[in-house]
């Protein structure tokens, strides 16, 4: 998950606390775009907006939005993503296995880094070993927890259990369990390679970093812009099509969408809420508004009273089904945000609207008020109990908040409000104390484009972001049978089904999917958005 | 005199210090966990929080914490942001383009204000000094982002006179609409009390014994009265040397402005100790600094006034 940081508005978890501008309608209009992408390059520099950077640029210490796009130009991974988020090898030559649990790994020949330096089985080793050891307390070592001989509570060990460089261009990954959807996740950065010089000094290497990657960092001007030309050494298919990129660094997405319009930017990544009236009109067919792997919901806690059992299940179908959230979504995000469907997001393989039991998610009020009343004959909610949802101020979540809590009251005829937080780090402590004395607002943004990363870390039982504490063992057998399965097909058919547990169980409460919203100018063209909300920047042409 | 400024500055030093240990109590205070929320919405692993903990000192009791900071110090050694900056560059990099800003605003502010002022007061009651207090009124009332939003959509973007945003370009140019929307509303309090303070010293004793003295207007206007008049207007503009850096946030953040106020921003959300701490006592510096600057300045402009 990155988090997103915007500088007035907030930088939070992607999904989480940050202020994920999202838009409505799913309409594609890049597509046009596309019929000159093949009409070769071009030696413009292509501006785009972006955020200082919150941690040092080291791979695994960087999960936040405005480093993973510095760094996604900087390294080239195994595997990389297109706009669709089919996965593609870029350095890796075969990633196969025969039990989805032990995977062989063969690298390219010929690949080196900016240094000078070849870029081998090593580099991969090496940089996966040293995220994971609990000594360097990365952000992103989750991501290596289902390697062999990774621990939370002592030093990691992946190397020689989990890790094993069989020669310079081949190594083994050893999982604790089969993941049938493994080669998916390669692509995110916390994957990527690094040279033996970062092992040598991690804090220079932070302010500039030696990559692999379609780009080369040029001149990183801290809290101003990090200005990038393309790597004439680079070897893979993400062959840059302008002369170079310059990240503006922007403290409001006001001011990037006032540079758009007069011409100082080329391209913009998120819209402000104050232009989601306007923005189509401002930019025609140059608006971007196309769906984004971002789910958002809100947790009610497995442990709250009255939300237990077989009580609990029939009062969170009730709260669901009081939702009106297509009213919402048009009122209160003009229109930006489509109504869930799902637990995932419809721009992830396997996706499907069809799931049987999401007519939850429908907005029926005679049915919510029969489904609270039956459960109010199993045990009756007291008059002066209020159902609340916690939510951190410090970014754009009141108006929605108090939207979804008046649609309860009302069709229920409970007392039900909104409970601010103050800031993000405030919430957070408070839900990871298991301290929540109701519901909470939670989203999820995916990281690599796979239906299990918005299933296994947020419902498994233990999982690190099962903040509600749900547990059903159905659901966690399904889950270890689709990572178990051959192909992603399968693994996705299981998924689905997996979801038709959550429908029932509603550990949280689907709300509705957040699209990327965004533009470009008229001095560039081939501009698409990729599945991660992030313009395809070396594709992008400026003359 | 030199004695007078060496107390001052001498003085100095319980305020920095109290300066310090008051912001630092503050950020403690501040709800919330800052480790848990560089882990975002997917939060950290015990075991890595601790150790993030403990190479930010949060794990140590806060009187603890406070004397690690101020050790640091005294070496020199503003700490490291949690982005793994070192403060002291950060501070270093941001500080010249708010103070750069910041004089550019009182500048503006400071020849248009008492110009206009003075004008207004030497005709008060004529059409010049009813549209100006007019203009100011609106000025006053009307909030700074507005003003600073509208400035840019109407020249920036609309216009094109001025670029909508300065960004890594910091010059004089690009920094000229922001200047002008900070300076705004000082420039409105300061044609304000320039107007009164000239109008009613006009009426002065010893204006009218200049004048008797068959003194020229010119003479008596420029060294007899602006010279009294301009009093409260330095202390004023002293005062709002510091106001303007520190309050520069909202202006910096819509024409994104690389400054002090964007920094101080970043570093309280992320309830970051030493950047916070850093940050506000140098302001705190430049706030006590400017105000021994206008009480050196009085007794250039009031010969009555002595230091010793």
């Amino acid at each position: 998950m990155k988090i997103q940081r915007f500088a007035g508005l907030t930088a939070v978890v992607a999904a989480g606390a940050l202020a994920l501008t999202a838009c409505s309608s799913s309409s594609d209009d890049d597509s046009s775009s596309s019929d000159s992408a093949s009409s070769g390059t071009s030696t413009g520099i292509v501006s785009v907006n972006g955020t200082e950077p919150q941690n040092p640029l080291i791979p695994a210490n960087t999960n936040e939005v405005g480093g993973g796009l510095l760094l996604d130009q900087l390294f080239s991974g195994l595997v990389y993503y297109d706009a669709k988020g089919a996965t593609h090898n870029e350095v890796a030559e075969s990633i196969d296995s025969d039990d989805q649990q032990t995977w062989t790994i063969k690298i390219k020949d010929g690949w080196t880094f900016s240094d000078g330096t070849p870029v081998t089985a090593s580099s991969f080793v090496d940089s996966w070993n040293w995220a994971a050891l609990l000594s360097n307390a990365t952000l992103s070592s989750y991501f290596f927890d289902d390697i062999e001989g990774f621990s939370y509570d002592k030093e990691s060990a992946l190397k020689g259990q989990g890790l094993n460089v069989v020669d310079d261009h081949t190594f083994t990954v050893k999982l604790k369990q089969p993941e049938s959807d493994y080669p998916l996740r390669l692509g995110y950065s916390a994957f990527y390679p690094l040279p033996e010089s970062f092992f040598d000094d991690t804090d220079a290497f932070g302010e500039n970093p030696v990559g692999n990657g379609p780009y080369l960092l040029d001149k990183w001007t801290h809290d101003a812009e990090a200005t990038f030309k393309p790597n004439p050494d680079y070897k893979g298919e993400r062959t840059p099509k302008n002369g170079g990129i310059d990240v503006k660094f922007y403290q409001t997405e006001d001011s990037s969408y006032n540079d758009l319009l007069s011409g100082q930017l080329d391209i913009v990544t998120n819209i402000p809420a104050s232009a989601f009236d306007t923005f189509k009109d401002d930019l025609g067919d140059r608006a971007v508004n196309q769906p984004a792997a971002i789910f958002q919901s809100f947790t009610i806690p497995q442990t709250l009273a009255h939300f237990k059992g077989e009580e609990g299940k029939l009062r969170r179908a009730a709260i669901s089904e009081a939702i009106d959230r297509k009213t919402i979504t048009d009122a209160i995000f003009a229109g930006t945000r489509t109504p869930a469907k799902d637990f995932t997001s419809p721009v992830i393989d396997g996706w499907s609207d069809s799931i049987p039991g999401n007519e939850v998610l429908d907005f029926d009020a005679a049915k919510a008020k029969d489904l609270w009343a039956q459960a109010d004959a199993i045990s009756k909610w007291p008059a002066d109990d209020t159902f609340t949802i916690a939510y951190n101020s410090d970014s754009d979540h009141q108006a929605w908040v108090d939207a979804t809590t008046n649609s309860i009251k009302n069709v229920l005829g409970i007392k039900s409000e909104g409970q601010p937080y103050p800031s993000f780090a405030d919430l957070r402590q408070d839900i990871t104390d298991r301290k929540m004395k109701g519901a909470f607002r939670s989203g999820w943004q995916a990281d690599y484009p796979s239906l299990s990363n918005f299933l296994g870390p947020l419902y498994k039982t233990g999982a690190g972001s099962n903040d509600g504490d749900y547990s059903n063992k159905d659901f966690d057998a399904l889950l270890d049978q689709a990572g178990a399965a051959s192909s992603i097909d399968d693994a996705n058919k299981l998924y689905q089904q997996s979801q038709e547990m959550l429908f029932k169980d509603l550990p949280a409460i689907p709300l509705w999917y957040s699209n990327v919203t965004g533009g470009s100018a008229e001095t560039v063209d081939n501009v698409e958005f990729g599945w991660n909300s992030v313009p395809i920047l070396y594709e992008v042409t400026k003359n | 005199m030199a004695w007078y400024v060496a107390r001052r500055v001498l003085q100095l030093i319980p305020v920095f210090l109290g300066a310090t240990l008051l912001i630092y109590s503050l950020v403690f205070l501040l709800p919330g966990d800052p480790i848990q929320a560089l882990g975002g919405e997917r939060g950290l692993s015990p075991a890595v929080a601790d150790q993030l903990r403990a190479h930010y000192n949060l794990d140590k009791p806060f009187i603890v914490q406070y004397l690690l900071y101020l050790k640091g110090l005294f070496s020199f050694d503003l700490g490291v942001s949690f982005s793994g900056r070192e403060v002291s560059d950060i501070i270093a990099q941001a500080f010249p383009t708010t103070l750069e800003l910041a004089v550019m605003a009182l500048i503006i502010e400071a020849v248009l204000g008492i110009g206009v002022g003075l004008i207004a007061g030497l005709r008060k009651g004529g059409i010049f000094d009813a549209t100006f207090l007019v203009v100011s009124l609106l000025v006053i009332a009307v909030p700074i982002f507005v003003i600073g939003f509208v400035a840019q959509f109407v020249f920036g973007v609309k216009l094109g006179w001025f670029p909508t945003t300065v960004g890594s370009d910091v010059s004089v140019y690009t920094l000229m609409l922001p200047a002008l929307v900070l300076g705004s509303v000082s420039f409105a309090y300061v044609m304000r009390l320039t107007r009164t303070t000239v109008a009613e010293n006009l009426s002065a004793d010893y204006v009218r014994t200049a004048t008797a003295k068959g003194l020229g207007r010119r003479r008596v206007i420029n060294v007899h009265v602006l010279r009294n008049s301009l009093i409260p207007v330095v202390t004023f503009l002293g005062v709002d040397l510091g106001a303007l850096m520190g309050g520069a946030i909202v202006t910096e953040g819509i024409f994104n402005v690389p400054g002090i106020g964007n920094a101080l921003y970043h570093a309280i959300k992320a309830q970051d100790s030493p950047s916070v701490v850093s940050i506000v006592t140098v302001l705190v510096i430049v706030f006590l600094l400017a105000n021994l600057l206008v009480d050196l300045l009085y007794a250039v402009l009031d010969p009555r006034i002595r230091y010793a």
